[in-house]
C-alpha cells in the first residue's frame, strides 16, 4: 500500500478515533513522524502546512512530550498480561486486554478524556464483591478477584511459552494455576439435566 | 431452527408498531462486556475464542434473562445467513464478517440478542419497536444481570466496564433510535439537524450502524460518548432529543403538504408507480422508494397500502431475505430482477400470497 501523500510505501497504519468514527491514515515513515508530530504539538490544531490531516484523535490526545523518540520508547513497553505493544494499540485502535487498562492507564487517560470529556466512571458496576474492601477511602472498590482473574491472561501466555520450549513440568503447573483461580472465582454452573 | 423460520417472520424493528412509530421505527440499547481472564478478541488465540465462545454460550443458556433463547453458530453458518441475520439487525456486518469461534443468542421476538465475539466478549442488544428506549434499557439491565452473577466482566474502579476499544469504555453502553426522515431530507433541513445533534455529542449513522451510508432517508442517533454519565443519563440524553427531532419531521411533512402538494402527491406516486411495475431493481432504489412510499402512506396520499406491508418489504427485498424467500443463490443481476418481481407480486396480491405470515 502507497503512502497517502507521497509515492513511498505507507509502514504507519494510523487508526483515529475521532469523536465515535474510526479514520484510517496509511503512511510512509516520513509523514507519520510529521503527522504525529504536529499531533502531539498542537493538541489537534497542527499547521496546515502542505494541507496535511489535522490530529485531532488518538495521535493527539497522548500526552507523551514532543518527539519522536520519546513516542518510539512508549510504542515499545507491552502488557505484561497480553503482551500487546503500545505500538500495535495506536495501530489497530483496540486493545489486547483488561489489564492495559491498569498497564497504559497513565498514558490511556488523556485519550479517554478526550473521547468521552471525563475519566471517571458513574454508571453501574458489578455486583459481585461490591461491597468489600471499601476500606481505602474514596477509590471505589475493584469486584473480588479481577487481579487474579485478569493474571490468568498472562499465565495461560507462560504455560504456552512453557509447552512450546517442552517444560512440561511447568506447563502443568501453570495450568493447575489457571484452573484453582478460575474455580475460585468463577461460580460453577448448576445445570439440570 | 431457524434461520428459515426467520426469512417468514418478521423482526420487532420492522413491527412497526409503539410510540411514534410513523418516525421512530425502533428503539435499541447495547452493553459491551468482557470476560476478565481472557484477552480481547482481536488479541485472542483460536483457543481462546473457543473457550469464551463455551463459557459464554453455556452460561447464558441458563441464565434466567426473561425469554427464551436459542443460540446460532455464526461461525458455520453460510454467507447467506449471516448476511441475513445483519439485514435483521440480529448481528453486526462486523460479526458477520469476521473469523473464528462466534455466535448469538436471540429471543423468537427478535427483542433480545447477545453476541459471543464480536468486537467485545460480548454484546448484548435490545430493540424495541417504535419509541420505547426506557422498556429496551428496563429489559436489558436485566439480562446484564443475571449474566453478571455466572459471567465475571472485566471492570476497572475508575473507567468502569472495560472494552477492546476505549470508545466504549465506561458504561458500555449505546442507546439508540431508528428514525425515519423523508421531511426533513426533501426540505433539506436534515444536514442542520445533524449538525446540531453533533455539537451535544450525539452520532448519527446509517440503517446499519458504523460506518454505513444512510439509505431511505433512515438514520441511527446514538450517544457518543460511554464514561462519566450514568446509564439512565445517556438513555435520557438520547430519549430527550427525540421528540424534538419528531416535531421537525411533522413540521417538516406539514410544509411539504402545505406548500407543495402536488409535487409531493406526484412524488411519491411515481416511486409507487415505479415499486409496481419496475423489471429489474436494486437494494438502494427500492429502499429509497419504499421510504417515499411510507411517507405517502402516513400524509394519506396512497391510500391502499398499509405501513406494517412497506416494513416488511424494506426488509424482504434486500439481497440475504431475497434469495432466502426464492430459495436459491442469486447474483445481483438476477437478485435485481427477482426483487422486482417480487415486489410486483406483492402489490399485485393484495393480501395474498407472500404476506400471510405478516402481522
Amino acid at each position: 500500500m502507497k503512502c497517502q501523500q507521497c509515492d513511498k510505501q505507507a509502514v504507519f497504519h494510523i487508526t483515529e478515533l475521532e469523536a465515535g468514527a474510526v479514520r484510517e491514515l496509511h503512511l510512509c515513515e516520513d509523514h507519520a513522524r510529521t503527522y504525529l508530530n504536529q499531533s502531539e504539538g498542537g493538541g489537534g490544531g497542527a499547521s496546515d502546512e502542505e494541507g496535511k490531516p489535522k490530529g485531532s484523535g488518538l495521535a493527539g490526545a497522548l500526552d507523551v512530550g514532543q518527539t519522536a523518540d520519546e513516542l518510539a520508547i512508549l510504542d515499545q513497553r507491552a502488557c505484561d498480561h497480553c503482551g500487546i505493544t503500545f505500538f500495535e494499540f495506536r495501530n489497530q485502535g483496540r486493545l489486547g486486554c483488561p489489564h492495559d487498562y491498569v498497564q497504559f492507564e497513565k498514558e490511556l487517560e488523556p485519550l479517554i478524556a478526550n473521547i468521552h470529556g471525563m475519566i471517571e466512571h458513574t454508571g453501574r458496576r458489578p455486583s459481585r464483591g461490591a461491597t468489600a474492601g471499601s476500606a481505602e477511602g474514596a477509590a471505589a472498590p475493584l469486584p473480588e478477584g479481577t487481579d487474579e482473574l485478569t493474571g490468568v491472561i498472562c499465565l495461560r501466555r507462560e504455560m504456552k511459552e512453557a509447552i512450546s520450549r517442552e517444560d512440561y513440568e511447568k506447563a502443568s503447573e501453570h495450568r493447575d494455576s489457571i484452573k484453582a483461580i478460575e474455580e475460585r472465582w468463577i461460580p460453577p454452573l448448576h445445570k439440570e439435566g | 431452527m431457524k434461520i428459515d423460520t426467520l426469512t417468514h417472520s418478521i423482526g420487532e424493528w420492522l413491527r412497526g408498531t409503539g410510540p411514534e412509530s410513523d418516525i421512530v421505527m425502533s428503539s435499541r440499547v447495547r452493553l459491551a462486556r468482557n470476560v476478565a481472564n481472557y484477552p480481547f478478541v482481536s488479541r485472542a488465540s483460536e483457543q481462546d475464542r473457543l473457550e469464551v465462545e463455551k463459557m459464554l454460550r453455556d452460561r447464558i443458556a441458563t441464565a434466567p434473562v426473561g425469554r427464551a433463547l436459542e443460540y446460532i453458530d455464526v461461525g458455520h453458518l453460510q454467507e447467506v445467513d449471516r448476511q441475513l441475520l445483519v439485514e435483521r439487525q440480529l448481528i453486526s456486518r462486523e460479526h458477520a464478517e469476521a473469523q473464528g469461534a462466534r455466535g448469538v443468542a436471540i429471543d423468537v421476538m427478535e427483542q433480545v440478542s447477545l453476541m459471543i465475539n464480536e468486537e467485545d466478549h460480548l454484546r448484548i442488544q435490545c430493540m424495541h419497536s417504535g419509541l420505547d428506549l426506557l422498556g429496551a434499557w428496563e429489559q436489558i439491565k436485566v439480562v446484564d444481570d443475571q449474566i453478571e452473577k455466572i459471567v465475571p466482566y472485566a471492570f476497572h474502579p475508575r473507567f468502569g466496564y472495560l472494552t477492546a476499544c476505549p470508545t466504549n469504555v465506561g458504561t458500555g453502553i449505546r442507546v439508540s433510535v431508528m428514525l425515519h426522515l423523508p421531511g426533513l431530507v426533501i426540505t433539506r433541513q436534515i444536514d442542520k439537524v445533524f449538525r446540531s445533534l453533533h455539537k451535544i455529542s450525539l452520532a448519527v449513522r446509517g440503517l446499519y450502524g458504523e460506518g454505513s451510508q444512510a439509505m431511505g432517508d433512515f438514520y441511527q442517533i446514538s450517544n457518543q460518548t460511554t464514561l462519566g454519565r450514568t446509564e439512565e443519563e445517556l438513555v435520557q440524553q438520547v430519549g430527550d432529543v427525540v421528540p424534538v427531532i419528531i416535531d421537525y419531521e411533522r413540521r417538516a411533512r406539514e410544509f411539504l403538504v402545505r406548500e407543495t402538494q402536488q409535487n409531493v402527491h406526484d412524488q411519491v406516486s411515481r416511486a409507487y408507480g415505479i415499486l409496481r411495475t419496475a423489471q429489474t431493481i436494486s437494494a438502494e432504489e427500492t429502499m429509497q422508494l419504499l421510504s417515499r412510499v411510507r411517507m405517502g402512506v402516513l400524509l394519506g396520499l396512497i391510500g391502499d397500502v398499509k405501513i406494517a406491508d412497506i416494513n416488511a418489504l424494506l426488509v424482504r427485498t434486500q439481497p440475504a431475505h431475497l434469495q432466502k424467500l426464492r430459495g436459491v443463490e442469486l447474483d445481483t443481476n438476477d437478485r435485481n430482477i427477482e426483487r422486482a418481481r417480487y415486489l410486483r407480486q406483492y402489490f399485485e396480491e393484495g393480501d395474498a400470497g407472500n404476506r400471510s405470515s405478516v402481522n
